[in-house]
């Protein structure tokens, strides 16, 4: 060996390091051939499953693309949309209710609310559906009134319950059991002396949880309820079973008229769904940013902003 | 003169508007968690316009009592009045009775509490957090209360942090910040519990400045702390606890001096 080639093997500690110097250079990162043949294998896999989706006659690609805007398919994707955001917003209130009731120093609020959540995880959302859309044949008439006293008003269950209440009734009841999870993990995740501080300047109680609480509980909150909020998105499939034509509900039940077609239009629902579901994620990930202000040092850029640095920075 | 210097000399020279001032006194505060007796009958008198250090070896209830004078820690048999008012109780015949939270959260504004771990709002800037009680409260529109907050952080040496949130600032610079969002609603008494034992050793100096500065106000000061210097230098009044009663109290000359209890005197020669 060359004395004055740089070495690996451990210089004798007294002795000053022979040859070049060695604080000159940039050092050499490890190179990691593994992640490369993984990174290759990955792609091929990729590019077979993409051909097979392309080639396969079976997918049918044409009828897809007759199907994918036929106004029964959009109306169908309407009603979904319909059913999920009514039930999202029910859902979120109904969280933040129930949350409010376990946090309560009230024993019979907490359990009541604890109660509620262990039911409403348990149940099946597609027997809740069901049970509901039979409602009528248990409960006749519903009234307000004083309770166990006299009724001042009062309907009758077979009106109020459009197949549309139904739906969005039984989607609420269920993911608001989901959503009150959500919301208690976020309120505890701020630290107890946040509540302290906002208690010793005499803020008063609504605006130290709408101003104070709720805003640093969020951070954890919304990536959690957009998953809820996914699940209610596709959770909405099964309102075909209380007869509503929703996404899924009108696909199916082309499929039952044209059974030929049965494949694309499964692919046209999927990528409905798809649609859906990038759209909230896009949104998930602008208001995270807008909740994250204050938690990091700085915001990191978006990913639009990402493409525009890297098309300056190859100019 | 750099900048650094500058802003340095301002935070000496902190010139807080006149506060007012108000006497403080604790009767028969007694509080216990499960079979632990935190505080066991403290008896403590603050006159207005001093400054009072409380010493004593962790868990002797210096910070408990600190929190029960806003009643941040209800007691479980006596009470703390401020000029004469009980806080966070009221007296009902011969008993005393807990107010409604409303009632509580009005009688806290006048006493500013400064917390050990600064506690500031993360998601807001320095200036909103200082602007925040004002704003909250009524006792100022956005406008007045953001311009003040930007005065308040001018005093305490940090002018240009005002729009920085605090993740951004040194532990020294949150706790100026908390000191500053204190004084906004212009208290009579401030509690400080602990404010320097969270900060490195070299920003613990600003900090016990812009304290020093407040108590030349003329307000009523609190102090739980560890900082022996602080307390000679600035202490009207000592209290040593320990085991949750006091067990000395006198000027500072006393008690750090002279300390008459063994307890008191195995502790200061201890810390010094």
């Amino acid at each position: 060996m060359r004395p004055s080639s740089p070495t690996v093997t451990p210089d004798p500690p007294d002795a000053p390091a022979a040859g070049p110097d060695l604080t000159a250079q940039r050092v050499i990162p490890l190179r990691r051939p593994g992640r490369w043949i993984v990174t290759v294998v990955v792609l091929v896999v990729f590019a077979q499953v993409v051909h097979g989706l392309v080639t396969n006659p079976y997918y049918q690609w044409d009828r897809f693309a007759y199907y994918f805007f036929r106004p029964v398919v959009l109306d169908g994707l309407l009603i979904t949309l319909q059913v999920t955001a009514a039930s999202a917003v029910l859902a979120l209130l109904g969280g933040i209710v129930l949350a409010l009731a376990r946090q309560s120093s009230s024993p019979v609020l907490q359990v009541l609310s604890w109660a509620y959540v262990w039911l409403f995880r348990s149940v099946p959302l597609i027997v809740l559906l069901l049970f509901l859309y039979n409602f009528s044949a248990l409960y006749r008439v519903l009234g307000l009134g004083i309770p166990f006293g006299p009724t001042f008003v009062s309907f009758g269950v077979t009106t109020l319950g459009t197949d549309m209440v139904i739906a969005v009734v039984g989607l609420s009841l269920n993911a608001a059991a989901f959503a009150a999870e959500v919301v208690r993990a976020g309120l505890l995740s701020v630290d107890a002396g946040q509540r302290e501080a906002a208690a010793a300047l005499g803020l008063p109680r609504g605006f130290q949880f709408r101003r104070i609480v709720l805003p640093q509980a969020l951070r954890t909150i919304v990536p959690s309820y957009v998953n809820v909020l996914i699940d209610l998105v596709k959770g909405s499939s099964l309102v075909f079973y209380v007869s509503l034509l929703d996404l899924f509900g009108s696909v199916q039940s082309l499929g039952s008229t044209y059974p030929g077609d049965i494949v694309p239009l499964l692919v046209v629902a999927t990528v409905w769904y798809v649609v859906v579901t990038s759209v909230i994620s896009v949104v998930q990930y602008y208001v995270e940013r807008r909740y994250a202000r204050g938690a990091e040092r700085a915001l990191p850029p978006t990913p639009l902003q990402r493409v525009r640095a890297a098309l300056r920075w190859s100019r | 003169m750099t900048a650094g210097e500058t802003q340095r000399d301002a935070a000496r020279h902190v010139d807080v508007d006149v506060l007012p001032a108000a006497g403080v006194e604790v009767h028969g505060a007694y509080k216990a968690f499960g079979a632990l007796t935190v505080l066991d009958g403290v008896d403590l008198t603050v006159a207005p316009g001093t400054v009072t250090v409380i010493l004593g070896p962790s868990g002797s209830g210096k910070s408990t009592l600190l929190r029960a004078i806003n009643h941040l820690e209800p007691l479980d048999r006596g009470y703390v009045s401020i000029d004469g008012d009980p806080i966070g109780v009221r007296r009902v015949g011969d008993r005393l009775k807990e107010r409604p939270e409303r009632e509580i959260l009005v009688q806290r504004r006048r006493i500013g509490f400064v917390f050990q771990d600064f506690n500031l709002f993360p998601h807001l800037t320095a200036v909103e957090n200082v602007a925040a009680a004002p704003v909250a409260t009524g006792a100022a529109t956005r406008t007045r209360a953001l311009g003040l907050a930007r005065d308040l952080l001018a005093r305490v040496g940090l002018a240009d942090k005002a729009d920085v949130h605090p993740r951004r600032l040194s532990g020294g610079q949150q706790q100026r910040v908390a000191i500053a969002r204190a004084l906004a609603l212009r208290p009579s008494v401030i509690l400080c519990d602990e404010p320097t034992s969270a900060l490195d050793p070299e920003l613990v100096d600003d900090v016990l400045e812009v304290i020093e500065d407040l108590a030349s106000t003329g307000t009523t000061l609190i102090v739980v702390t560890h900082e022996i210097g602080f307390a000679r230098e600035v202490a009207d009044q000592v209290v040593f606890l320990d085991g949750g009663v006091v067990v000395e109290q006198g000027p500072p000359s006393q008690v750090l001096d002279h300390p008459v209890h063994p307890r008191t005197r195995e502790f200061v020669g201890r810390v010094l």
